[in-house]
Formats: structure tokens, sequence, C-alpha cells
């Protein structure tokens, strides 16, 4: 029998880029300050935890203006969402296995 | 084993926050009991109004009807202030209690899909009156109100949802028994508020 532990995925290992990850899920973008209120971490955590989603390819970043500030939201990518069930499902599996 | 509950301590945290980040949970049931109530004193005023009106018409012709509407529509705006103060005031306290952020981001969503409704229906309603099409704004504010409630549901605790439907079921009714309009306004805003709010609060609230 296969490990499923093999199934789950090192990147979501982090508390913090798996909260990213479910917030980023269900809602079409977010901002970098929504999602340090959702998550509460402090901004430099953030920041380097979302710097490694985005070189994973599992987010993008679109930087836009709102005024003068600016606004730097987040959204999944299709590589990210796929790879986020997955390893959902391995976690299930998981789960099921040790019944 | 130990794994296991790592991993259902994982799957647990991925469902709050796609909960968290995408529904604004703390509406209190209280806010419901409160918006209710001010929608029972304001159809109590109104029809206190609307009954002097007609009292003093039979024997004095010179009554203006320009001020009785003015009176009802201080009434109706005077309870829409009242109710979403209070309404906002017993969430805020709910919110604080929970620890979460009044304002976030499925705040702002449920906002944005109540008041595009309601915005647009207030258009209808002002133009109605203009038209001077009095009987219809009753069953009209009902269906959009629930509308918009229907709409603001998936943002919000779910259950929202049935209150909406019962407030859309009670306007169109209402298209049908044009006479009843401030009894069905007093039903669906009021009672069925109160009722809403009754029922959150026992669910969710009561244990606290």
């Amino acid at each position: 029998m296969k490990n499923p532990i093999e199934n789950l995925n090192k990147v979501f290992d982090s508390r913090i880029r798996l909260g990213i990850m479910s917030a980023l899920l269900v809602n079409e973008d977010v901002n970098f300050n929504e999602l340090k209120e959702l998550i509460q971490v402090t901004d430099g955590n953030l920041a380097s935890h979302l710097k490694n989603l985005e070189e994973s390819g599992y987010i993008k970043v679109q930087k836009g203006f709102i005024g003068r500030k600016t606004n730097t939201t987040y959204s999944v990518t299709r590589a990210g969402e796929k790879a986020f069930k997955l390893h959902l499902d391995a976690l299930e599996e998981m789960i099921r296995s040790l019944e | 084993m130990d794994s296991k509950e790592q991993n259902l301590a994982t799957l647990n945290e991925i469902r709050q926050m796609m909960d968290r980040s995408s529904r604004f949970i703390s509406l209190s049931g209280w806010s419901g009991i409160a918006a209710g109530t001010c929608a029972l004193i304001g159809a109590w005023l109104a029809a206190d109004k609307i009954g002097g009106y007609y009292r003093i018409s039979y024997d004095t012709p010179n009554v203006c009807p320009s001020c009785l509407k003015k009176d009802l529509i201080a009434i109706a705006v005077g309870v829409f202030i009242a109710a979403f103060l209070s309404a906002a005031l017993f969430t805020f306290i709910k919110s604080k209690k929970d620890g979460i952020a009044i304002w976030g981001l499925a705040a702002r969503k449920l906002m944005w899909n109540t008041l595009l409704p309601m915005a647009a229906g207030a258009f209808l309603l002002l133009r109605m009156m203009e038209l001077k099409q009095y009987e219809l704004i009753a069953p009209a504010s009902l269906i959009f109100y629930g509308l918009a409630l229907v709409n603001g549901s998936k943002f919000t605790v779910g259950e929202v949802r049935f209150l909406g439907y019962a407030i859309i079921a009670t306007g169109i009714f209402n298209l049908w028994a044009i006479g009843y309009g401030l009894a069905c306004w007093a039903f669906g805003f009021g009672v069925l508020h109160i009722l809403y709010g009754l029922a959150m609060w026992w669910k969710y609230e009561r244990k606290q």
C-alpha cells in the first residue's frame, strides 16, 4: 500500500500558508490587510509566506491603487486550486487509513 | 492517534478560515428583535396618523393629504434609521464578545449584497410616490427587502434566507390584498423579524 503521506504537499505544511489558501479559495480576491486581519500575523511574516506561495505558482498577485495608496490583492491560480485539493484529499485519506 | 488528531485539527482550521473569510457570523438574534420592534412601533404610529387623517376628513374638508404623506415618510425614514442603528448595535456587541472585527472582508460583502437590491428598490419606491402609486409601496418594499436578505444570506448566517423567503411571500400576498398594506408591512418587517431574532437567539446565543 502506498503511503498517503507522500501526497501531502510540503508547501501547505505551515498554518499560515494553509490559512491564506483557505481564504483565497472562497473569495475571488483578498487584499493584504484583509489577509492580515483574518490570519492575525505580522506584516513581514505574511509577506514571506505569500512570496513562497507565489513562487510555487499557487497564487497570483495584482498590484493596484486605491487613490494614492497601493492595494495589493491576491487570488488563487488553477495550479493552486488543484494542489490544495490534492492536499485535502491526502489529509482525508490519512484520517481514513488511521481509523 | 496523534497524527489523526493533527489532521482533523488542520481540516477544522481550513473550514474555519473559509467560513470566517466569507461569512459575517456576528449577526445577533437581538438585532432582529430590535429591528422588528422598531417596525411595529412605526406601524403603530402610522396607523394612528392615518386613522386621525380619515377621522378629521369626514367633517372638515380642508385637510392636507401632503401633510399625511410627509408624516408617513418621516415615520418610515425614522423607523429605517432606528432599526438599522439598533440592529447594528447588538451585532457590534456580539462581534466584540466573539472577538471578531466587525468591518472585515465578509461584512463588506454582506453590505454590498444587501444594499444593492435595497437601493434599487428605494428608487422604485421614490418613483412610485411621484406617480402616486401608493398602494404598491408596502408590497414593493417587502419584496425588495426580502430579495436583499436572500441575496445577503450567502455572506452571513444562512438562516437569513428563510426570513427573506417569508418576507417576499408576505409582499406577494400584499399585491393582491392592497387594503392591508400597513398590516402586511407590520407583519413582514415587525413580526417576522422578531420571530427570526428569537429563533436565532434560541439557536445560537442562549447557551453563552
